[in-house]
């Protein structure tokens, strides 16, 4: 069934991969761990699909998914335009050299990154988080690139806060910005470990400045990877219309899911399907 | 005008027209994708050999001769380009935001952006 060199024509194909897309957006809205993590080794393992054709189809779809969350997220007052702005000079270099390396390195290396990725998301989403320091003192940079805000707290009125290390939080971006253009993926999980970790910006800030940010860097590599070849219409069609499908409805039912269990077991999944990505690379039957 | 009220108001249309974008680019798609398989839907599919696209759905001109001409993934190609001038566009409004609100380092910083997001497209190969 899944051998799509023989029996499955283009009609099947579309809607079996349209049905996977919109289980992995659905799964990633809801543990909030993101569907373009899982999208790729689905493409790859179970379609058979060529890595370099399931990260251009994933791009798109990560460009789908986190513009219609922003555009929810953008309203609410918790993101901060100017960092993620600032920010987004590092994510789109980073991307641009992510995509230009994608097209150099080996695909069986490229499916070994993606694995090690997988295995650290899997660790990262058990890893308690670090409480991020309140009222630390203004840093001199941050203050002249005027990145200090508030936002409404969950104890009521407005909470100030002050950015830190912004050379450090700009490296790391550089570094989020790559990995997403080689291997098609949105990493939220280090834009957020940049601006909560590094720059001490409350997180709740942290991860709607992060898919604020998302989009606009997918768009860097996603040109780069149209003007190659590397997004095939066929492909990327069932992905981005199942995968924003899926998560439009995640966002939906949020609230009513039990999203510890869940978290649980789609991070299990992601565990699973990097050892199966770097077990590919290994044996070269990427 | 203060500072608060103004930025909120940016965020609004920044909004909107993310969602815009979105929305518009799925709806070609959806309907590239029908033209697409009511044309091909019995032929084979094979995507385990990377072959990379052929010039006409991968440049801007071609995609857009193959859109109009109604050639399913031309359709499809054309509303993916048109969602990678989402985050574009959103880009190309806060230069002119930030520049309502008279922030030149922003302006600056919007634009660096810009020229990298247009590089992109541009500059590395032959999509237009």
């Amino acid at each position: 069934m899944w051998q799509t060199d023989t029996g499955m024509n283009a009609l099947e194909f579309t809607i079996l991969v349209a049905i996977g897309s919109m289980v992995a957006g659905l799964l990633g809205a809801l543990t909030g761990l993101g569907g373009g993590v899982v999208l790729v080794p689905l493409l790859t393992i179970l379609f058979k699909a060529d890595i370099r054709y399931a990260i251009g189809a994933s791009l798109v779809s990560v460009i789908a998914t986190s513009s219609g969350a922003a555009a929810a997220y953008v309203k609410e007052g918790f993101s901060n335009i100017r960092i993620g702005m600032f920010l987004e000079i590092a994510t789109t270099l980073g991307a641009l050299c992510g995509a230009f390396l994608a097209t150099v390195v080996p695909t069986r290396f490229l499916g070994m990154i993606f694995g090690l990725v997988l295995l650290y998301s899997a660790y990262l989403s058990h890893k308690p988080r670090p409480r991020t320091e309140r009222n630390l003192p203004p840093d001199p940079l941050a203050t002249k690139l005027k990145m200090n805000g508030s936002f409404p707290s969950e104890e009521g009125g407005m909470r100030a806060y002050n950015v830190q290390n912004v050379p450090g939080g700009f490296s790391l971006m550089f570094g989020a910005g790559a990995l997403s253009g080689l291997l098609g993926i949105g990493s939220g999980a280090v834009k957020v470990l940049a601006m909560d970790q590094a720059m001490k910006i409350p997180f709740k800030v942290s991860t709607t400045t992060s898919n604020f940010m998302i989009g606009v860097t997918a768009a860097a590599s996603a040109g780069f990877y149209l003007s190659r070849g590397y997004i095939d219409p066929g492909l990327a069609m069932p992905v981005m219309l199942g995968v924003l499908a899926g998560s439009l409805l995640g966002a939906r039912i949020l609230v009513k899911a039990q999203t510890r269990v869940l978290r649980l077991i789609f991070s299990v999944v992601i565990a699973f399907l990097g050892v199966q990505m770097i077990y590919k690379g290994i044996t070269g039957t990427i | 005008m203060p500072r608060n009220w103004s930025d909120q108001n940016i965020e609004d249309v920044v909004g909107n027209l993310l969602r815009a974008g979105v929305t518009l680019s799925a709806t070609v798609v959806f309907g590239g994708g029908l033209v697409y398989l009511i044309g091909h839907g019995r032929a084979a599919v094979d995507y385990r050999l990377f072959r990379g696209e052929p010039p006409e759905l991968r440049s801007l001109s071609g995609i857009l001769h193959n859109a109009f001409s109604r050639h399913g993934l031309g359709i499809i190609q054309l509303g993916l380009v048109l969602l990678i001038l989402t985050p574009v566009a959103r880009v190309a409004f806060s230069i002119w935001a930030f520049a309502a609100e008279r922030d030149r380092m922003y302006v600056m910083f919007t634009g660096i952006v810009l020229v990298i997001l247009l590089y992109s497209l541009l500059g590395s190969g032959s999509a237009f």
